[in-house]
């Protein structure tokens, strides 16, 4: 009994590193190695690219209000309201709060896929937002 | 004793601030006031002076914040709560409070429709302005809270 529960602190130690490596202070590489962690697979850039310039079924994409090149300001697809750079080598303060990114895939995801997107899907779309360089 | 410069002085201070405020409401409390707000709810949209809208109109659209004109606009239960109480605190009173405007929408308002009807048509379809709801692109001082007329800037 006593080895059992023994044996299972590393896999709860792991758990515990994942779940506070998407939350608090961090950067875009650090929460991409935590959704990579996370859905057991790198990300992979091209699959995000087509993820997020692809529409769902529904009236965006996320490039409608980011652009289909995030490296410049997008704009709101229905306010208008200039929205600043995605591409964190482009905007310092892209990723660099977990719990900030978290809150912005669920809402967005909602809106342009019509659900929340998987660990891996975030991990696909981070990976091709890091390659996007000056 | 004070003498009569420092009381004119004095005198001056405080009654500016009140005197700016009052000029026809142009002047509102911004959303800068508090940056929870500006946070939340100014990635999309001008955080939108919470006088605006009535409280009612507040309350309806924070209790929704899942299906917001469109787009999910959710927040954890104790941002939500906090901001709701801010925005209901500041919520519109006078000729802004009087009804809640169709949809809780500011430019469904009948004052806001006045104060636009000397707009040529199209003027909203614009590429720099797109909606009415972008308050910015012609109010040069929104974000501060200024809506003054002579900060206007009509893009072309």
């Amino acid at each position: 009994m006593r080895s059992k529960t023994w044996h299972l602190i590393p896999t709860a130690l792991l758990a515990l590193a994942l779940a506070s490596g998407t939350a608090g202070a961090t950067t875009a590489a650090e929460q991409l190695a935590a959704l990579s962690a996370q859905a057991g697979t790198a990300g992979d850039p091209a699959r995000g690219q087509r993820l997020f310039t692809s529409k769902h079924g529904a009236e965006w994409s996320c490039s409608s209000c980011h652009g289909a090149l995030p490296t410049q300001a997008g704009r709101h697809a229905s306010t208008g309201k200039p929205i600043a750079p995605l591409a964190p080598a482009f905007n310092p303060e892209r990723f660099g709060d977990a719990a900030k990114s978290e809150k912005w895939f669920r809402r967005n995801c909602k809106d342009v896929l019509g659900r929340e997107c998987s660990a891996g899907e975030k991990a696909d779309v981070l990976a091709w937002l890091i390659t996007l360089k000056p | 004793m004070m003498n009569m410069k420092s009381f004119a002085l004095l005198l001056a201070a405080a009654l500016l601030p009140a005197a700016a405020a009052r000029a026809d409401g142009e002047r509102l409390r911004p959303a800068t006031a508090n940056p929870s707000y500006q946070q939340e709810c100014g990635g999309c949209h001008l955080a939108y002076p919470p006088a605006l809208l009535p409280a009612a109109s507040w309350q309806r659209i924070t209790a929704d914040l899942g299906k917001h004109y469109g787009s999910d606009a959710s927040l954890d239960p104790a941002t939500t709560q906090t901001l709701t109480r801010w925005l209901l605190l500041n919520a519109g009173s006078g000729k802004r409070a009087r009804e809640a405007p169709q949809q809780d929408r500011i430019t469904r308002a009948a004052w806001f429709q006045r104060k636009h009807d000397e707009l040529p048509a199209g003027v909203w379809q614009r590429p720099a302005i797109k909606s009415p709801a972008n308050c910015a692109a012609c109010h040069t001082g929104a974000e501060q809270g200024d809506f003054s007329e002579h900060r206007v800037r009509v893009p072309r």
